[in-house]
């Protein structure tokens, strides 16, 4: 099977099809990652700070019944694997979009799958500030807002970015996988020249593309947490 | 003045009771440097706490000037704790802020505009001797220069008292003089009432006028430190 691969009229095949499909579906994978990112941390910040916040003895203690509501739906979207989820939510998507096919519409299940791993990824993040740290804004006359706005969220922003790196990397794998049920980019070239049609160069290069893109989304997150960080100046 | 009537603290965990306080008394008039001293676990820290209320006494009463603080509403209650600074082993200092900007922070809890915080700041920073640290992280700082930042922030909202939960206990010997002296020119320059809690005898015996010593959650001796001598000799 190698040998076939790098005889040289499928590689100038392969070549042809990165050189005239891969810059359109490069850019619809870095559309979609980014946007579903985007709307995954604006729906799972404010949940991580509840889930973070919201018990008996919290900042911000929510009624019980909401907490417990909150952490069974999160439950329950994060068990659901997410080729199941993607397929579930084809009415949602409809709605929302108008249909459920093609690249914008893959960021509603990757939205949906994804907002609830974020909002346990900040939520962790917000678990690790110091107590005291928090005990010493009260002490202050710090309202449960103040709290939240001036030292959690502050305080707790290299973490949020390296989590937020784990979700978008985590993200961009996913909205390959979208691939299967119409949506764009490199994981639609992937499953269809790979799976479909056997020119298995096509996918080599697909995923290698992936793969450099998650790199370098792990790379320009681990600088940007590391340089954010004030505690280790020295 | 403060005076905290009989109070008790009863942690409730699920199959233990601890008695931290029981039916404590004490009376901190304008001006002094209350110390409370006591073993750990004694219920030092629940005792300082109970006095802003961190802690919810559960029975007894906190009086701050004739108010009873465990009646106040959520919003005087903040205001309360304006006026009552407290300080931490751990300075407790937020450590993604400079020192500038740490002093700043309780005075953009209370509203006050940034142009005026950054000025108060900067008087406090020089207050405690540390103007050229204003740029500085607390990762950055020493113990002894985090605690001085952490007083400079528990200044800036003129308080009335200043609350010390063990405040030097984490600080050399040397340090720990130059922080008491540093409180004990607040207390005489601002009029700043302190109440401090410690372990440490050295730190009663150097600049507190009254004394308590709080055991098992009772307060078994309390008054000027004259009446103490003993105690100090017992220990030098
Ligand atoms: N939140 C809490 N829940 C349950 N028990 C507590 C709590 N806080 C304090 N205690 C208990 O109350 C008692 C008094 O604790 P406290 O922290 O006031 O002691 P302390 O005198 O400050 O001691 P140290 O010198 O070690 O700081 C201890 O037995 C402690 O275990
Ligand atoms: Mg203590």
């Amino acid at each position: 099977m190698f040998q076939d691969i790098f005889q040289s009229e499928k590689l100038i095949e392969a070549l042809v099809i990165v050189k005239t499909e891969f810059p359109l579906a490069i850019f619809e994978t870095l559309y979609v990652t980014i946007v579903s990112t985007a709307f995954a941390i604006i729906i799972g910040l404010p949940l991580g700070v509840f889930l973070a916040t919201g018990d008996k003895q919290g900042i911000l203690p929510l009624p019980k019944g909401i907490l417990k509501g909150l952490n069974t739906l999160i439950n329950l979207l994060r068990s659901v694997p997410f080729l199941i989820l993607m397929i579930m939510v084809i009415p949602i998507t409809r709605h929302i979009v108008g249909t459920s096919v093609g690249t914008t519409a893959s960021i509603v299940p990757l939205v949906i799958a994804s907002a609830p791993f974020v909002a346990r990824l900040f939520e962790s993040s917000f678990r690790e500030i110091n107590p005291d740290i928090i005990e010493a804004a009260q002490s202050m006359g710090a309202t449960p807002l103040q709290i939240i706005w001036k030292v959690l969220i502050p305080e707790s922003i290299p973490s949020l970015i390296s989590n937020g790196t784990i979700a978008i990397t985590t993200i961009l794998g996913y909205s390959a996988m979208s691939g299967i049920i119409g949506g764009g980019g490199l994981g639609k070239i992937a499953i269809n020249y790979g799976y479909y049609r056997y020119k298995t160069l096509v996918m080599i290069f697909a995923v290698i593309l992936l793969v450099l893109m998650v790199i370098a989304f792990q790379l320009l997150g681990d600088y940007l947490a590391k340089k954010s960080d004030k505690r280790f100046t020295a | 003045m403060i005076e905290l009537k009989n109070v008790s603290k009863t942690f409730s965990q699920a199959n233990a009771k601890t008695h931290a306080l029981k039916g404590v008394s004490l009376t901190i008039e304008k001006g002094d440097i209350y110390g409370i001293i006591g073993m750990s676990g004694a219920g030092k820290s629940t005792l300082i706490r109970c006095i802003n209320m961190l802690e919810r006494p559960t029975s007894g009463q906190v009086l701050i000037d004739g108010i009873d603080v465990g009646t106040l509403k959520a919003k005087e209650l903040l205001k309360i704790r304006r006026s009552l600074a407290m300080i931490f082993q751990n300075f407790n200092l937020l450590e993604q802020r400079t020192s500038l900007e740490n002093i700043s922070f309780p005075l953009e809890l209370s509203g006050v505009s940034s142009k005026e915080a950054k000025k108060v700041s900067l008087e406090l920073l020089e207050l405690v001797g540390l103007a050229s640290k204003k740029n500085a992280y607390p990762s950055q700082l020493s113990g002894g220069q985090k605690q001085r930042i952490a007083i400079a922030r528990a200044l800036a909202t003129n308080p009335k008292v200043l609350l010390l939960d063990e405040a030097t206990s984490a600080l050399d010997p040397k340090t720990t003089e130059n922080i008491l002296d540093l409180i004990k020119d607040i207390n005489k320059n601002l009029g700043i009432t302190v109440i401090l809690i410690t372990h440490q005898m050295e730190v009663v015996e150097n600049i507190c006028n009254k004394v308590a010593i709080l055991d098992d959650g009772a307060i078994v001796k309390r008054g000027k430190k004259e009446c103490f001598k003993t105690y100090f000799n017992l220990k030098n």
